[in-house]
């Protein structure tokens, strides 16, 4: 076992990246993410692993620095928060054209716009349902804690190689700020360019005579070929759908209603249904760790097993609680609760929420 | 058990690293724990409070917005946290700089002057760790051979000659913490 740490979220986050055997993170500095590349600066992986930190000049070559490292195969990193996740949204696209690995963090703080520096999670529509141009997915990790900061760096790299795929570590200000006792993984050593060659034969990594040229582009202006093209990924993203869905229950046995969340205001949703257990209010928690897929089978399950009511408790003005009632269809109440705008509610106003909503609503 | 407690004054005062030692100390006796800060364009003299928890069970919400206890080092958070303290709950202060004293009559109210103590021992910067001696004599959440544990584990090496003075500074809030108000 390693030593345990007490850890800020994006300092944990940082930490993994150079564990889990990373070739190159390029960033650029947004409160409050800051401190990734800060802790990554400072701590010189170079000097490691032969991890390359960089801090490009805008958001924007930050991620096609990505784009380029990962066509080579290379294992590479971006983060950002809110406005800066914005900004990379035409390289993520291309990136998910091209079929590349690539995994990057979103340490959201309130919007629109420039918005706030403080916790928000008004970017789940950005995040699942698109941000970038085109009829593509990326699997998306909340974590809700400094270990799953530091866990879902590892996680999510397996994940971006094995699907070709960008995969987003969606946060907030509140996990990415917050200080909890962490247990790191042991490193993870970077894959030598003989490794690489070896095991990625998309990867551009030197054309030798004889061989066949590897290309990698996200166009081609023949439509029947980019409609297959476009077939292809959504074989992906349904086999990711049908393997990848991950969430955890907590006192779920015999709720009769059940707080939805994650990230966050999953803690905060943790401390409601203590609340409302307090006042007899068999209450439970449905914490969503995939956003991308959605856990839309397991929660028509749970609806058919006498779940009264669902409150999906996101701090947006309602994003997330548009796939719960898809997954519930009908089945059973659902309501939306939320602060937004950098506000983060407390659990007597979501169990507050609970009963006006949905059990007296 | 659990502790749900917030920390609150100006910044510079030292409030987030006396929690961050707490929150180490925790650790070091295999607790849970959490440590959320306000963050923001906080500055030197500006407010600062951090939210810790520490407990036995897996940590809920970090963010709580009532209180088991209050360490207010300033009259904004008096203003601001004297409401916030569960009934039954703790309410410790320094009195320096208070022109309006706590008036809360169902909660436990300890003084602690460590802007003067620590000016006497003749170094203000342990003000932080004289506040934290006097909340663990009422409150011993941690164990003191855990909490010098958590001091080594969160001052960088060249800081550690200092741990003796800091020793002392907890040692003088042990000793000087006064009872304004105790339930029974």
């Amino acid at each position: 076992m390693s030593e345990l740490k007490l850890m800020k979220g994006n300092e944990a986050l940082a930490e993994a990246v150079i564990r889990a055997g990373a070739d190159a993170y390029f960033g650029y500095p947004i409160t409050p993410q800051s401190e990734v590349i800060e802790y990554l600066m400072a701590e010189k992986p170079h000097e490691r692993t032969g991890m390359v930190v960089l801090q490009a000049e805008s958001e924007i070559a930050a991620i096609n620095m990505v784009y380029g490292a990962a066509g080579s195969g290379k294992k590479v990193m971006t983060s950002s928060s809110s406005p800066g996740i914005s900004l990379k949204q035409e390289g993520i696209s291309y990136i998910a054209g091209a079929e590349l690995p690539c995994l990057y963090a979103n340490v959201v703080r309130g919007g629109p716009g420039l918005g706030t520096i403080q916790p928000s999670q008004a970017d789940y529509f950005q995040s699942t349902k698109g941000g970038g141009h085109g009829d593509y997915r990326q699997i998306v990790l909340a974590p809700a804690s400094v270990q799953e900061m530091a866990d879902f760096v590892k996680d999510g790299f397996e994940l971006a190689f094995k699907y070709r795929i960008p995969v987003l570590i969606l946060s907030d200000g509140v996990i990415g700020q917050m200080m909890e006792k962490v247990e790191l993984f042991d490193p993870i050593p970077r894959l030598t360019d003989e490794e690489i060659k070896e095991k990625y034969p998309w990867a551009t990594t030197g054309k030798k005579s004889g061989t066949e040229r590897r290309i990698i582009t996200s166009l081609d202006l023949d439509s029947h070929k980019m409609e297959q093209h476009n077939l292809k990924l959504q074989a992906k993203y349904n086999e990711i759908t049908e393997k990848e869905v991950r969430y955890e229950l907590l006192d779920c046995d015999d709720a009769e209603y059940l707080f939805v969340a994650y990230g966050s205001s999953a803690r905060i949703a943790q401390k409601a249904v203590k609340l409302a257990r307090a006042k007899g209010i068999k209450a439970g928690l449905f914490r969503l760790i995939t956003l991308f897929p959605f856990p839309t089978v397991k929660m028509r399950e749970m609806c058919g097993k006498g779940i009264k009511g669902f409150l999906a408790v996101e701090m947006s003005s309602g994003q997330m609680v548009e796939d719960v009632q898809l997954a519930v269809n009908g089945c059973s109440k659902v309501a939306h609760f939320g602060r937004f705008g950098g506000v983060v509610h407390t659990p007597e106003e979501v169990l507050e929420a609970l009963e006006q909503k949905i059990i007296g609503g | 058990m659990t502790e749900e407690l917030i920390i609150a004054g100006f910044g510079g005062q030292g409030v987030l690293s006396m929690g961050k030692i707490l929150a180490y100390s925790g650790i070091m006796q295999n607790q849970e724990v959490s440590w959320m800060p306000s963050y923001g364009p906080e500055m030197r003299g500006g407010t600062a409070n951090v939210t810790i928890i520490v407990s036995d069970e897996r940590i809920s919400s970090p963010i709580l917005t009532i209180f088991d206890s209050a360490i207010i080092l300033n009259q904004q958070s008096m203003d601001k946290f004297e409401t916030s303290v569960r009934p039954g709950g703790t309410l410790l202060y320094d009195p320096n700089g208070i022109t309006r004293h706590p008036k809360r009559t169902d909660i436990n109210i300890y003084q602690i002057e460590a802007a003067r103590l620590a000016s006497e021992m003749g170094n203000t910067k342990i003000f932080n760790m004289v506040v934290l001696g006097a909340y663990l004599q009422i409150k011993p959440v941690v164990k003191m051979e855990n909490v010098i544990l958590g001091l080594k584990k969160s001052l960088p090496e060249r800081y550690h000659k200092l741990i003796p003075l800091n020793e002392d500074a907890i040692n003088a809030g042990l000793k000087n913490v006064i009872a304004v108000q105790e339930l029974h």
